[in-house]
């Protein structure tokens, strides 16, 4: 065999069940109960309102700058309704839809983008991590997590999610290729988005599909439209079941697009063009969901405005739960440390006898609004 | 008791709380099969397994990223880097994540590890096998930077670390890896993390060290005694994150006179930041400016010329004398 085209065993299949008019593929389509179907569509209709407040929060400057979800939100929740309360969640940071249906409050989110740490702190009985700023690097969190969870011999496994620009980063890559080494209970999802803010996917890497990264690392992979939640449900029971059973990690590229900005400090007008935007925007998730549970005759127009009356009440109540938060000025201080150092100590001293005279830090530089 | 050089010490930590804790796990290249390129991690495989002893492939910031991870799922693992200056590949994970969990989670989720790596010049090592970068990871809040000076010291405080319930750097000094033996009692014992140790006491003068300089700066006391009837006092930090103020600054109290050794260069390093202590606590007792002796603002040479850059006794002598004189 002096040349031949090689084999490789490692595949990639790509999958869609529900079109973007709500046409579903009967032969693929999976049996879930009516109830998990409205859940999730609640699940993704809360996630877009929510977005919807937070934008509104930030242009009044009642919380910081705030990175929307809209039409991502069944390329995230698609695989959290896949796993339970004792796997891990690890996110990146456009995957609200999943942690509300994981049982992040609303407000609790609210609060990591109005710059408060309880923000960050998981609600107790799950095994999430927070949302994660250094892009790429909770790959690794996750791995080391589906490590230990091998290694203690659960039935655990790990889902973690990163973004198309977030595969060039070398974290990406080390934490793939430890995970096919170990064989770990790993299920890693690429919301490939598009967009790395001004960087479009075709100039993040020269790989075809970012899928078929996986094909290196030694383990399979789906390239899903992570647009069409059923598709997403699909690929990920299959890749959970997987690493349940000891078969190891697998890579889900789910194709979505961010409808929105990158974040709400960006203007995409900069380096996107508006009709690659609109071409988009019937492609949303949330239309296809809905006309795939009216057909169903699960929902209608009525129940949905309702819907979201009840969710808009809900994001009143959150608001005011975050809004109504005080932190301690000064307890910074005591989570460095189990226990505090005496230098800490010492500090800690001295900044609250400066502002226990009623002084009020003031910055000469502070963000002036023009 | 038995007679150990610091590898073994270091070494029969380990394998102590491998064998309490099911959870403590050591992981890094070439600590299996290959025992560690210095063999720190003798025997691990051998006894524990493959599961538990786990030669990892050539990825720094894999080993550390992958270490937090098994930390806030409950273990207690122990990373090794290869070398210090091949920890800085690591160093996104570390500053990023292993330091910040408890603040960014409220205490809710915690990251009790333990990452390890040979230290330092003078074992004619090429380059990047020879740096010290514990000023680096001083600065960041959250980790604890341990160095251990003698076998005895270094299995205890390795013991301390692992007990931790925050992430400690534990940087092994290879230059007296096998120096020297030391008894190590036969029970685990611990030390305090961020306590210094008076490792000669003295009157006359206080000479601040740590990790291998500290033999430069005791041979140098030896050589004050001798030939100039100097009486220096010598603490041994031990860590220099949680740096233990109080013991320096009682003995400069004492003696008036402050000297600092160490081999790491001098710009924002922690002997500069001992100085601030200094002065800030004890100013008027000082009766002569304090000296800094030093690595220097340069990168270490390659090793046909290190021991010009890093302390030996006569300089540590030389500026004991300038600051005895003043």
């Amino acid at each position: 065999m002096p040349r031949e085209t090689m084999t490789i065993p490692q595949k990639v299949e790509s999958i869609r069940i529900l079109s973007p008019d709500g046409t579903v593929d009967k032969k693929l389509e999976p049996k879930l109960p009516d109830e998990d179907l409205l859940g999730l569509h609640k699940t993704m209709l809360s996630s877009r309102l929510f977005d919807e407040r937070c934008f509104m929060l930030q242009r009044q400057g009642r919380i910081g700058t705030y990175g929307p979800t809209k039409g991502q939100e069944a390329a995230s929740l698609g695989f959290a309704y896949c796993i339970n309360n004792n796997d891990w969640f690890v996110p990146a940071f456009r995957e609200t839809a999943a942690m509300l249906y994981r049982g992040w409050p609303m407000s609790t989110i609210m609060l990591w983008w109005g710059g408060h740490e309880i923000g960050a702190t998981p609600p107790k009985g799950l095994n999430d991590l927070p949302i994660c700023v250094p892009v790429s690097s909770q790959c690794q969190l996750a791995m080391g997590i589906s490590w230990a969870q091998k290694l203690k011999k659960t039935k655990d496994v790990t889902l973690v999610f990163v973004g198309d620009g977030g595969t060039s980063e070398g974290d990406f890559h080390e934490a793939m290729n430890f995970a096919g080494v170990y064989k770990l209970p790993l299920v890693q999802i690429i919301q490939n988005n598009q967009w790395a803010i001004s960087i479009p996917r075709h100039a993040q890497t020269a790989s075809p599909t970012i899928a078929q990264k996986a094909i290196a690392y030694g383990f399979d992979a789906f390239q899903v439209d992570g647009n069409d939640i059923l598709a997403c449900i699909v690929a990920g029971q299959e890749a959970v079941k997987k690493a349940r059973e000891g078969g190891g990690p697998t890579i889900i590229e789910a194709i979505t697009y961010r409808l929105g900005v990158h974040t709400t400090a960006d203007d995409p007008k900069k380096y996107r063009k508006d009709d690659e935007v609109k071409e988009w925007e019937p492609k949303d998730p949330l239309i296809r969901f809905k006309a795939y549970l009216e057909k169903k005759k699960l929902l209608t127009d009525a129940v949905e405005t309702k819907l979201r009356e009840e969710i808009r009440l809900k994001l009143d109540e959150a608001t005011a739960v975050a809004e109504g938060y005080r932190a301690s000025k000064t307890d910074f201080f005591e989570y460095v440390y189990a226990e505090m150092t005496p230098e800490l100590r010492k500090q800690k001293a001295e900044l609250e006898e400066y502002l226990a005279h009623g002084a009020k830090p003031s910055h000469a530089n502070e963000l002036s609004r023009v | 008791m038995p007679q150990m050089t610091m590898v073994q010490a270091i070494n029969l930590a380990m394998k102590e709380a491998m064998r309490e804790d099911p959870n403590v796990v050591v992981l890094g290249q070439d600590v299996g099969q290959d025992e560690g390129v210095f063999r720190v991690t003798e025997g691990l495989l051998k006894e524990f397994g493959p599961e538990r002893c786990i030669d990892t492939p050539l990825a720094e910031a894999a080993i550390a990223g992958g270490t937090i991870g098994m930390a806030l799922a409950g273990m207690k693992p122990i990373c090794e880097m290869q070398f210090d200056g091949f920890s800085y590949q690591s160093l996104h994970q570390i500053e990023g994540h292993a330091r910040r969990f408890r603040n960014r989670t409220r205490g809710r989720l915690t990251v009790p590890m333990v990452m390890r790596f040979p230290y330092g010049g003078g074992i004619r090592a090429i380059e990047h096998h020879s740096e010290a970068p514990e000023a680096t990871y001083a600065h960041w809040a959250g980790l604890k930077v341990v160095l251990p000076s003698s076998p005895r010291n270094a299995r205890a405080l390795l013991r301390a670390a692992i007990l931790d319930p925050d992430p400690v750097i534990y940087m092994e000094p290879k230059a007296i890896y096998r120096a020297f033996r030391e008894e190590v009692p036969e029970a685990p014992e611990t030390m305090p993390i961020g306590k210094a140790r008076i490792a000669r006491a003295g009157k006359d003068m206080t000479i601040i060290s740590y990790a291998a300089s500290l033999r430069a700066a005791l041979e140098a006391a030896e050589t004050l005694e001798e030939e100039h009837r100097i009486d220096a006092e010598v603490i041994d930090l031990l860590s220099v994150s949680p740096l233990d103020s109080d013991t320096i600054n009682a003995s400069v109290r004492k003696t008036g006179r402050a000297v600092i050794v160490h081999e790491a260069p001098r710009h924002c390093s922690v002997s500069g930041e001992i100085v601030a202590r200094i002065v800030e606590e004890s100013l008027l007792y000082l009766e002569a400016p304090i000296k800094r002796v030093t690595g220097f603002d340069t990168a270490i040479p390659f090793f046909a010329n290190e021991l010009t850059y890093i302390p030996d006794a006569g300089r540590v002598v030389k500026a004991a004398l300038e600051t005895a004189r003043f």
